[in-house]
Parts: structure tokens; sequence; C-alpha cells
């Protein structure tokens, strides 16, 4: 028994955990075998993989077939790899004239010269880098991408496809979605009456209603309503269609952001004489977008998987090409099919996924520069 | 600050720094503030004690705004609080306020933190801002801290930086609305030591507390509150050895054992 009364005299030094708490042994004990049951789990995890994996690997890798003119080099039981060789322009550039490809090289280019150097934090001159993002940027994308000006040949938007158009459909959409969206959230916690009916009806709407039926109407029901021989490009409204119906998502995002910001850091800023944009500017907003980054990044993952729809009103995208590509009669073989969706699957996944880890690790930076 | 600004000032050359005259303010149907007249001079040090609930928060957030009055007179610094934007705006430059949950602004650092409002509202160089808030950090006894993020901080810092930042605007009035009662008792002494500091250099200041020790130190007046209404205002000598109402020998006697 502890005495009643106790005086410590000497402190005692930290030591060593007990053996077999670490190590490699300990944590596959813990993390994989700590109970029967999750033991059997591991097991059946690992049959299963093993089960899997090691035809895929032949199918992809092993079986495949890397060359070839036609159909004939894939009669085997591999990829047919070949294929999407023949037709990686095709996917890529749609249409576009092989001899003008430069340009959608150029623009490549050029979004990633801007791209970098706003994605790692430790490259300074940030607001320049938005400059050049969203002023230089879009219209030298224009100009050298649909040419007709300073000698540039005319590439009209109907030849352009695949990969181009897939990219085109999505950084444009989310440019359009992100600041919509935040503007929809600020105004749907308005205190202008109005203004709150307003968002509300538009984010409902818009969000009742399934994006197919955002494209159809886009490219079928908006020609009736505007006026005679005014036409809008297609591909420009089915960027208008998608880049609206996602600033409706992320406005929901945004608004779960800016309901998570206490009051007192409304009240703290009013107190210093902050006006109600200053508010919004410097303190709400910062706080409110950096709590919603996974759900702004999980909404710009999902348009850009969205951007796949746009082959029901006759725009083809990458995957929109890849369909079309497996119709081609000289590659009429059982593993056409598959091989190009299997290519176009690692693109998605690649380009998605790259997003995703993005994303993570800003939160995680934020995280350890602001521990609240 | 701007010539026009400079004129507004010398026309309120009158000793008032605030005047509330028959305030009435209703949350709904909850009559909150009853009839407050409370005149505050230049200089002057108020502490505001009462019970939870008894309207010391409303009262204190009517003077720059946060909450509005449904009638009555509010005048601070001669300027009538109205409905009209500028006039709060106006106000509540000249008043700082400091909360008891600090409000500091997380995703800025200190520094930050402090020259937002120079920068923004008082459209002060950066430079100058910073100069100005290193100073202030200096006063409350926390310039090592400048660079950190408040997360990074102790409440009591936190509170400390909250002191400095609402300092920064250089206002005439500065309010409290119980600045140390979400604070460790190892840290009560650290913030209030920097409210003193502020007191004794002349700062009319609206304190609201239950440092009763504090209120005994530096308040000129000590107003007493319960269910919305000021029971009774007086210097702390007679307040504290011969409260007159009832309700403050009562609320007295639970607060000092
Ligand atoms: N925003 C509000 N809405 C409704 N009632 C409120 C609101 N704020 C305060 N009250 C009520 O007004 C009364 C006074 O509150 P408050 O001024 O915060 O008291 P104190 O600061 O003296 O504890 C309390 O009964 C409280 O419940
Ligand atoms: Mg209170």
């Amino acid at each position: 028994m502890a005495p009643r009364n106790f005086v410590r005299t000497e402190i005692i030094p930290a030591q060593p955990p007990p053996a077999g708490t670490l190590g490699p042994l300990a944590w596959l004990r813990a993390h994989l075998f700590s109970t029967p049951a999750n033991a059997a789990i591991t097991i059946l995890a690992v049959l299963f993989l093993a089960w899997t994996i090691p035809p895929l690997i032949r199918w992809a890798f092993v079986d495949a077939v890397w060359t070839g003119e036609n159909r004939e080099a894939c009669v085997g039981a591999g990829a047919c790899w070949a294929f999407v060789r023949a037709k990686f322009d095709l996917f890529m550039y749609g249409q576009y004239p092989p001899a003008q490809h430069w340009r959608v090289n150029v623009v490549g280019l050029l979004f990633v010269a801007g791209l970098v150097p706003m994605a790692i934090p430790a490259i300074p001159g940030k607001r320049w880098t938005v400059l050049y993002l969203l002023v230089v940027f879009p219209v030298a994308a224009f100009i050298l991408l649909r040419g007709g000006m300073f000698g540039l040949t005319d590439v009209p938007t109907t030849r352009w496809g695949g990969l181009l158009v897939t990219l085109v459909v999505a950084v444009t959409g989310i440019v359009i979605a992100f600041p919509l969206g935040v503007l929809l959230a600020l105004a749907r916690r308005s205190r202008l009456p109005l203004i709150r009916v307003l968002a509300t009806g538009l984010i409902e709407i818009w969000r009742g209603v399934p994006l197919v039926t955002v494209l159809f109407m886009a490219s079928v029901m908006l020609p009736i309503f505007l006026p005679s021989g005014v036409t809008i490009d297609k591909l420009l409204r089915a960027i208008i269609g998608i880049g609206v119906f996602y600033s409706a998502y992320m406005a929901e995002v945004i608004r779960g952001g800016l309901q998570s910001i206490p009051r007192g850091q409304y009240e703290g800023a009013m107190a210093l004489g902050l006006s109600g944009l200053q508010r919004t500017w410097l303190v709400v907003l910062p706080q409110a977008l950096t709590i919603s980054i996974p759900g702004i990044v999980n909404t710009i993952i999902a348009l850009f998987k969205d951007t796949s729809l746009v082959l029901i009103i006759a725009l083809y995208d990458l995957l929109g090409m890849i369909q079309s590509a497996t119709n081609d009669s000289n590659w009429a073989v059982a593993q056409v099919p598959a091989s190009g969706y299997a290519f176009a699957a690692v693109i998605y996944w690649a380009l998605c996924f790259s997003m995703s880890r993005y994303s993570l690790f800003i939160e995680r930076r934020r995280a350890a520069g602001r521990p609240r | 600050m701007s010539d026009t600004a400079d004129k507004v000032v010398s026309q309120r050359s009158s000793e008032v720094a605030i005047e509330m005259a028959g305030v009435n303010k209703w949350y709904g149907a909850f009559h909150a503030l009853r009839d407050i007249d409370l005149t505050v001079n230049r200089g002057e040090r108020i502490v505001i004690c009462g019970p939870s609930g008894s309207g010391k928060s409303t009262l204190i957030r009517c003077v720059n705004a946060l909450e509005s009055h449904q009638s009555g007179r509010i005048v601070v610094d001669g300027i009538e609080l109205t409905h009209d934007l500028r006039r709060i705006d106006e106000v509540r430059r000249e008043t700082g306020m400091v909360f008891q949950s600090f409000n500091l602004f997380p995703h800025l650092t200190v520094l930050e933190n402090c020259t937002l409002a120079p920068i923004w509202v008082r459209k002060m160089p950066k430079r100058d801002a910073e100069g100005i808030a290193m100073q202030l950090l200096e006063r409350v006894r926390i310039p090592e801290q400048a660079a950190k993020y408040p997360g990074q901080l102790s409440g009591g810092q936190q509170q400390r930086v909250a002191i400095a930042r609402a300092l920064c605007m250089r206002p005439k009035i500065m309010l409290f609305d119980e600045p140390t009662s979400a604070l460790d008792p190892e840290m009560i002494k650290e913030v209030l030591d920097v409210i003193v500091d502020l007191a004794t250099d002349g700062m009319t200041m609206v304190v609201v507390t239950h440092e009763m020790g504090f209120a005994r130190q530096v308040a000129d007046r000590i107003v007493f509150m319960a269910d919305g209404q000021i029971v009774e205002v007086g210097e702390p000598e007679p307040f504290f050895t011969a409260p007159r109402h009832a309700r403050t020998r009562e609320f007295l006697g639970q607060v000092l054992r």
C-alpha cells in the first residue's frame, strides 16, 4: 500500500519500453495478426492478391504485344499496346491537324510552366504566377489552339479531340466552377434574403439535375433560346455546362467550410473595424478554403472524370477517341477494346491520383505550420 | 490618421468617452439590457461585474456595435451609434476589444494578426504597421513570438497578442470582456499585469471581470449588474466595504470568500 504522506527524493529517468514492442515483427503482429479474425482477413487478402495480380501482370506485360501495324499482331492472349501506339496521336490530339500538333504541345508546356511554380510552395512570386495562369496563359492558349490570327492556321474546335479536349474542358471547367462556387457559397449565407434565396435556388437546381441532362440542354436547348444567327461553340457550351454544374457542388463544399468558422472570428475582425468585404476576404475565406481543401479536391477530381460525359454530345475527349478508335476495322480484334480502355483508365487514374496526393501534401503542410 | 478624422477629434473636446442613456436591448422577447445609464469619462477605468447572464457582455458589446440596441442613446468618442454603417466603422476604429476566447486569426502569424487592421483599415504602409506592432508586442512582453502562429502559443500569450492586436489600431477606448476567464490559473497574472500597465498609462477602459483583486487595484468605479440592469455603481473602497444594494452584498458574499 502506498504511504499516506510522501515526498519524492529522486526523479525517475525515462526508460526504454519492454522488449517486443518495437521492430518489424512487433509491427506485423500489431497490425496484421492482432486477433484471429484479423489474421484470417490478412491471409484471405494475400490469397486474393496472389490469385489476381499474376494474371494481370501476364496480360499487361508478359503476353502483351508492343509493336504491330494492325489486328494481325494482336491475336494472342495479351494486351494490344500496339493499338495504343498506332493511335497515340489520335488519343492525344483528336483530329487536330498533325502539322499543327506543336501548337498543342506549346500550350501544354506553357501550362506546366505556370502550374509548377504555383504548386511548389517554396517558389516565390505566387502573385505573378496567378496573374500568368489566369490572364496570360488563357489568352495565349486560346490564340495558339484556335488559330486564325497571327498567321496561325484556323483549327475549329470540332477538330479538337482526345486528351486535349479532356484537359481543356477540365481546366476551364474548374476555373469557372471554383470562383462561382465561392460566390454562391457566400451568397447562400448572405444576410439579404433575396440573394440568399437566389443562391439557394441556383445551387439546388443544378444539384437536382443529372450532368447528362445539363449537357443535352447545353447542346440542344440553348441554341433554341438564343436569337437566330447567334451560335455558341459546342465545346464552349459543354464547358459552361460542366463549370456551372460543378459550381453548385463546389458551393456546398465551401459552405461547409464557412460554417465551421467560429463566430468569434467574425467578431474579432469586426471589432478591429474591418469592413464586411475585408472580413470575408482576409479572415473568413482563407480559413474556410483551407478547411475545405479535401472537399474541393474531391469535387475537382469528380469534375475531371465527368468530362468524359461530353461524349454524349458528340465531343471526342480521350475516352471518346479511344472508343471510336476501337471501331476501326483494321484493329477489329478481341484484345483491342480492353487495351484501349485500360490505357484510358491509367491516364485518368494517374492524373486524379496525383491531384489527390498533392492535396494531401498541402493539407499536411498547413497542419504542420498552423497547429491549433 | 487622415485630416478629416483629426477634425472630428478636435470637435470632441468633451471629457466624456462613452455615454449610454436609457439603453434597452432585447434578444427576441428577452429583455437583456434595461434602461442602462452609464457615462465613462476619458481616462476612466470601469470594471463591470455581476452574475453570469446579467448582461455584462451584451452591454460592453453594444459599445462597439457588435450588438445593436433598440432604444436609448449610445455615444462613443462623440459619435452616436445609429444604424449608419459608417459611424459603426468609425466607432470600431476608435475602440479596441479583447475577448474571453482571444479570437486571434489562426491562419496568420502573430505579427500579421497585429498588422492586418492597421494596413487594411488605417491604410498604413506595411513597414510602419510592423514597426508599431513590434513595439506593442514588446509592451505585452512577447516580441520573440512574432513569427509564430497563435496555435503555437499558450493561452496567456494568445491573450496578450490579442491585447497588442487591439492596441495596434491606437484605440482611444479599450473594452475587455472577461479577458482571463478562459485562462489556466498560472497565466491569469501575466495578462492582468499587461492590463494594469495599460491602466496606469491612462487608457480609457471598460473591463468585465470576476477578478476582484484586479478591480480593487485599478478601477475608478465598479458597475454591478444583475438581470440586465445596473444595480449599483461605486468607487472600489465603498463598493467592497459597504455595498448598498442587497443583490450586491449577495454577489460579493459569493465571489469574495
Ligand atoms: N445572441 C443571443 N441570443 C439570445 N439571447 C442571448 C444572446 N446573447 C446573450 N443572450 C442572453 O442575454 C443574457 C445576457 O447575456 P450576456 O450579456 O452574455 O451575460 P453575461 O456576459 O453577463 O454573462 C443571457 O441570459 C443570455 O442568455
Ligand atoms: Mg459574458
